[in-house]
C-alpha cells in the first residue's frame, strides 16, 4: 500500500483543534490507563501468593475466655479443648495459636544475627504453634524435623516467652542465611537468648498483605508455645478432605461442651479460609475492581470520542472524497487515508501520553511511596490505544470510502 | 431570548441524538466517578471535631533513643505506662486523658445469659468533657473517682440497648470481668470517625463503636489487659501486664486539652523539661525530642486517609478530565457542522453575543443532562462503593444534599467550561464566507 503522509499531514493542518484535542485525549487516556493496568497488576499479584496453608480444609476458631483464670487455669482448658477437638470424627488435626497467615496483621519480631546488633537483619511474623502447627495448617517441611511434643512451652498472658527451637520459613531462612545452610544455626528474634532452626517450610505467608508485610513477605518463624493468654486464642482446625462443613458445625459445640466460659464471636468467630482470604484481600481487590471499571469507562470514552470526531470530519468531507474518487482513488485508498490519519493522531498522542504516563508514575512514587511502573505497561497500553483508535475509526472510515464520486457534482 | 435559545438547544441536539447522548454519557460517568471517589474522600479526610480539633494536642517523648525514631526522627507514637502516668499526674493542660484499648468480658444479668465480649477504652474522666461526648443520661466521673479508682463506667447505648433495654441505667451495675461497676453515664450514638482519641489502635476507622469506657487506674488495678497494639523495642524485663507497665513499651495514647499559643508554648517547654530530667536522671541517654502536634497535624503524621484513597480520587479526577477533552471535540464538531446557519443568523443581524449565547445555553443543557445522568450515576457508586472497598471505609460515604449540589454544579460548570471554545470558534465564523459556500 502506497501511503502519503504529506497530504493528511496538510489536510489536518485545517483542522488544528480537533486533531490537537483527539491527540490530548488518546495522551491523558494512556497515562491513566497505563497505572490503573500497574495498580491492577500489583493487586492481582498479591491477590494469588499461595499461603502455604492447606485452605480447603482449614478453618480457625477464635475462643475468648469469659473467666479470670490463672496460667495453669487456662493450660489445662486450652489442653482439655484440643483433646476435644482432634477427637470429633471430621476433624484431622487442631492446634491452638496467637496469629494465622492472611490474618490481617498481627505479631511480628525483628531478628538479628547477634544479640549486640542495633539495626535488625529483617523483620518476620511470629506464629506459636504445638507439635501439630504444621499438620494443621498443611504446611510442607522441605527441611530439617517438626517440633517434639516436648518442645512446646507455656505462655501467660502478655508474658514474653521465647523459644530455643523454632521452624522457619524458607524466604526467612534465605535472608539470614543466603548460602543456604541455615538449617541448625541460631538467631536472635528480640529475645535474650538465640532460637534455633530445627526445620525449614516452604511457602508460609505471613500475617500481614500491607506495604510493610510486602516488603519482607514470606519471612516468618513457628515458635513451639502453647498460648494460654487469659483473653483468649485462637484454634486452628483442619477437616479431613471434604468434611470441612461438618467439622465446622461440630467444633463449636464439642468447646462449649467443654466449658461454657468461653466466647465465640456467632458472627465471625469460626472462619474457614476462603472467608480469611476474602477479607484479609478486600481493598486490594476492591482497588483492582475500581480501576478496571474507570480503565473500561475510559476506552469507552476515548473511543466514542474518536468515532464522533471522526465521522464529522468525513461528512465535511464529502465532496473532497468524492472529488478523489472520481480523479481515480479506491475504495481502499478512501479507507486507508482515514486509518492512516487516525494513526498520526493516535502516535502524536501515545507519545505524548508515555512521557505523562511516566510522569504521574514518577509523582505517586515520591507522594504515595507506590513502587516504579515498569516499561511493560506501557507497552500494553500504547498497543491498546493504537488499536482502539484503528477500531474506532473503522466504522467512519468505511462510510467514507462508499462515498460516491457523483458526490463531486453535487454542491453540497 | 432565552426560551428560544432553549428551544434552538433542543432542537439542535435532537437532530444528532448519537453525538448528543455520547457527550451527555461522557459527562456523566466523568461526573459520577469523581463524585463517588470525593464522597469517601471527603468522608475519611473530615475533621471528627471540628469545633476543637485545633486545641486538642497529641504529645510524643522519645523514650527509645535514636535507633526507635522513624526515618523521620520522630519518636514513638504511643507512650509508655511511666511517661503517660507522670504526665497525667503533673496535670498541666486544661484537660487531659491518657488512656489504652480494652476489650473486657461482660455477663448480662439474667440467669443462662452467655457472656459477650466488647470493646472500648480505659480513660481518665476529663475524657468525656474533652471531647465533648454527648450522653443521653447521666455524665462522665469525676477526679475523685479516677483517684479513688472508683468502679464506675461510661457505657454506650447500644450497650445499654442490650443490657438494660434502653432505659436509664444510672446508677445499676454492671458485671465487667467478675466485677462490679455502677453506669454514671450512657452516651449517645458517638462513634467518631476517624476514631481520632486513639489512631495508633484503629488505624483511624472503625466500624465498631467503643461500647465501654472504664476509669484508666480502675482498670490498671483490675489487671485489664491493653487489648491494642504494644511496640517494644526491647523485650520486657518482666512477664505480664505489670510487666508490660514498667517497661518502655509504648501502648498508650494521650491527649491533651491547650485553649491557646501561650499553653501550647508552656506545654512544650513542660515536656522539654521532662524530658531533660529524664535525660538527667539517666533512662534517656539522648537530648530531648518531642512532638506535641494539634489533632488535624497529628492526623496527617499518622497517614489517617489511606494511600488508595487518595490515588482513587486523582485517577477519578483523570477521568473527569479526558471526558471533558472529549466533551470539547464533540462540542466542537458539533458547532462548526452548523457553521451554515451560524452564517444566516449572523447575517440576519444576530451579534456575536447572540452566537455566544445560544450555543452556551446548549453546552450548557448538556451539562444539565449529563448532570442528571451524573446524579443516578453517583447515588448507585455511593451505595455500590461497599462492593469494592473495605467495609470500614465505604459505610463512610454518605448521599448528601450538598453532594447532590456539588455533582450537578460540576457537570454544568465543567460542560460550559468546555463549551467556552467551541462557542468561541463558532462566533469568529465569517457569514459572508459560508453564505456564498452554500
Amino acid at each position: 500500500m502506497n501511503l502519503h503522509f504529506r497530504p493528511i499531514l496538510t489536510a489536518l493542518r485545517r483542522h488544528k483543534s480537533g486533531t490537537l484535542l483527539i491527540a490530548l485525549q488518546i495522551a491523558l487516556t494512556l497515562a491513566i490507563v497505563c497505572n490503573a493496568l500497574f495498580i491492577i497488576h500489583a493487586r492481582l499479584a498479591n491477590l494469588s501468593k499461595a499461603s502455604g496453608v492447606d485452605e480447603s480444609s482449614v478453618f480457625v476458631i477464635a475462643n475468648q475466655w469469659a473467666a479470670d483464670w490463672s496460667t495453669p487455669q487456662v493450660d489445662a482448658q486450652v489442653q482439655a479443648d484440643l483433646l476435644a477437638l482432634r477427637r470429633l470424627p471430621a476433624v484431622r488435626d487442631a492446634t491452638p495459636a496467637t496469629g494465622y497467615p492472611l490474618k490481617g496483621g498481627g505479631w511480628d519480631n525483628f531478628v538479628t544475627l547477634t544479640p549486640e546488633q542495633t539495626q535488625p537483619t529483617t523483620d518476620a511474623a511470629v506464629y506459636t504453634g504445638d507439635a501439630n502447627f504444621l499438620d494443621t495448617l498443611g504446611l510442607k517441611l522441605v527441611a530439617g524435623r517438626n517440633f517434639r511434643p516436648d518442645e512446646v512451652m507455656v505462655m501467660g498472658t502478655q508474658q514474653a516467652t521465647f523459644s530455643p527451637t523454632a521452624i522457619v520459613s524458607k524466604a526467612l531462612a534465605d535472608k539470614l542465611f543466603p548460602a543456604g545452610d541455615a538449617l541448625g544455626k541460631s538467631f536472635y528474634a528480640m529475645s535474650p537468648m538465640p532460637s534455633t532452626i530445627v526445620g525449614i517450610v516452604d511457602p508460609l505467608h505471613r500475617q500481614g498483605v500491607d506495604q510493610y508485610s510486602n516488603a519482607h513477605a514470606g519471612q516468618a518463624l513457628i515458635w513451639p508455645i502453647r498460648s494460654d493468654d487469659s483473653r483468649g486464642l485462637y484454634y486452628i482446625v483442619r477437616a479431613k478432605p471434604g468434611q470441612l462443613a461438618a467439622a465446622m458445625r461440630e467444633a463449636p459445640k464439642a468447646l462449649l461442651a467443654q466449658s461454657r466460659l468461653r466466647i465465640i464471636d456467632p458472627k465471625d468467630g469460626i472462619q474457614d479460609y476462603a472467608t480469611i482470604r476474602h477479607k484479609v484481600y478486600d481493598s486490594d481487590r476492591g482497588m483492582a475492581i475500581l480501576m478496571g471499571i474507570i480503565c473500561v469507562v475510559l476506552l469507552a470514552i476515548t473511543a466514542a470520542g474518536i468515532v464522533g470526531l471522526t465521522s464529522f470530519w468525513v461528512g465535511q468531507r464529502r465532496r473532497q472524497i468524492g472529488v478523489r474518487r472520481a480523479l481515480g482513488a479506491r475504495q481502499r485508498d478512501i479507507l486507508a487515508y482515514f486509518l492512516t490519519e487516525n494513526f498520526l493522531i493516535s502516535a502524536a498522542g501515545v507519545a505524548l501520553g508515555v512521557v505523562l504516563a511516566f510522569a504521574f508514575n514518577l509523582w505517586t512514587v515520591t507522594r504515595f511511596a507506590l513502587d516504579r511502573m515498569s516499561l511493560g505497561y506501557v507497552g500494553v497500553g500504547v498497543i491498546v490505544l493504537l488499536l482502539l483508535g484503528q477500531g474506532a475509526v473503522l466504522a467512519p472510515a468505511l462510510r467514507a470510502s462508499r462515498v460516491s464520486p457523483v458526490e463531486a457534482t453535487r454542491s453540497v | 431570548m432565552f426560551a428560544y435559545y432553549l428551544e434552538l438547544a433542543l432542537r439542535s441536539l435532537k437532530r444528532s441524538p448519537g453525538l448528543t447522548a455520547l457527550m451527555v454519557l461522557a459527562i456523566g460517568f466523568g461526573v459520577a466517578a469523581s463524585m463517588t471517589s470525593w464522597s469517601v474522600f471527603r468522608a475519611v479526610s473530615g475533621d471528627p471535631i471540628p469545633w476543637k480539633s485545633a486545641q486538642l494536642f497529641v504529645p510524643q517523648i522519645d523514650n527509645w533513643g535514636p535507633n526507635g525514631r522513624n526515618p523521620n526522627g520522630d519518636p514513638p507514637s504511643a507512650m509508655d505506662y511511666a511517661d503517660a502516668t507522670t504526665l497525667m499526674r503533673d496535670h498541666r493542660a486544661k484537660r487531659q486523658s491518657a488512656m489504652y484499648q480494652i476489650s473486657p468480658s461482660i455477663v448480662p444479668a439474667g440467669a443462662g445469659k452467655h457472656p459477650i465480649n466488647v470493646s472500648g477504652h480505659a480513660v481518665y474522666g476529663e475524657f468525656f468533657p474533652m471531647l465533648d461526648t454527648p450522653f443521653q443520661y447521666g455524665s462522665g466521673w469525676g477526679a475523685s473517682d479516677d483517684a479513688n479508682r472508683a468502679q464506675v463506667t461510661v457505657i454506650s447505648s447500644k450497650l445499654n440497648q442490650k443490657l438494660f433495654g434502653g432505659t436509664n441505667s444510672v446508677g445499676r451495675s454492671v458485671s465487667i470481668e467478675g466485677r462490679d461497676y455502677r453506669v454514671v453515664g450512657v452516651l449517645n450514638d458517638w462513634n467518631p470517625q476517624p476514631r481520632f482519641y486513639d489512631v495508633v489502635n484503629s488505624g483511624g476507622f472503625n466500624s465498631q463503636s467503643d461500647d465501654v469506657f472504664l476509669p484508666f487506674q480502675t482498670a490498671i488495678q483490675a489487671a485489664i489487659p491493653n487489648d491494642g497494639n504494644t511496640n517494644c523495642n526491647a523485650v520486657p524485663k518482666e512477664s505480664g501486664f505489670i510487666g508490660l507497665q514498667q517497661s518502655e513499651c509504648v501502648w498508650i495514647a494521650y491527649l491533651a486539652e491547650l485553649d491557646d499559643a501561650a499553653a501550647v508554648a508552656a506545654y512544650r517547654d513542660y515536656l522539654q523539661g521532662y524530658a531533660r530530667e529524664q535525660q538527667q536522671a539517666g533512662r534517656f541517654g539522648w537530648a530531648p525530642n518531642n512532638r506535641l502536634r494539634d489533632l488535624r497535624a497529628w492526623l496527617d503524621d499518622q497517614h489517617v486517609v489511606p494511600r488508595d484513597t487518595k490515588v482513587s480520587l486523582l485517577v477519578a479526577l483523570g477521568l473527569l478530565l479526558v471526558c471533558l477533552v472529549n466533551t470539547i471535540g464533540l462540542l466542537l464538531a458539533k458547532f462548526l457542522r452548523r457553521s451554515g446557519e451560524i452564517g444566516v443568523r449572523r447575517a440576519l443581524g444576530a451579534t456575536r453575543k447572540a452566537i455566544y449565547l445560544q450555543f452556551l445555553t446548549e453546552a450548557g443543557m448538556v451539562g444539565v443532562a449529563g448532570g442528571g445522568l451524573g446524579l443516578a450515576l453517583t447515588c448507585a457508586g455511593v451505595a455500590g462503593v461497599g462492593w469494592v472497598l473495605p467495609k470500614d471505609i465505604a459505610s463512610l460515604a454518605r448521599l448528601d444534599v450538598s453532594l447532590l449540589v456539588l455533582t450537578l454544579l460540576v457537570a454544568v460548570l465543567a460542560t460550559m467550561l468546555a463549551g467556552l471554545y467551541p462557542t468561541w470558534r463558532a462566533s469568529r465564523v465569517q457569514p459572508a464566507w459560508q453564505l456564498k459556500s452554500n
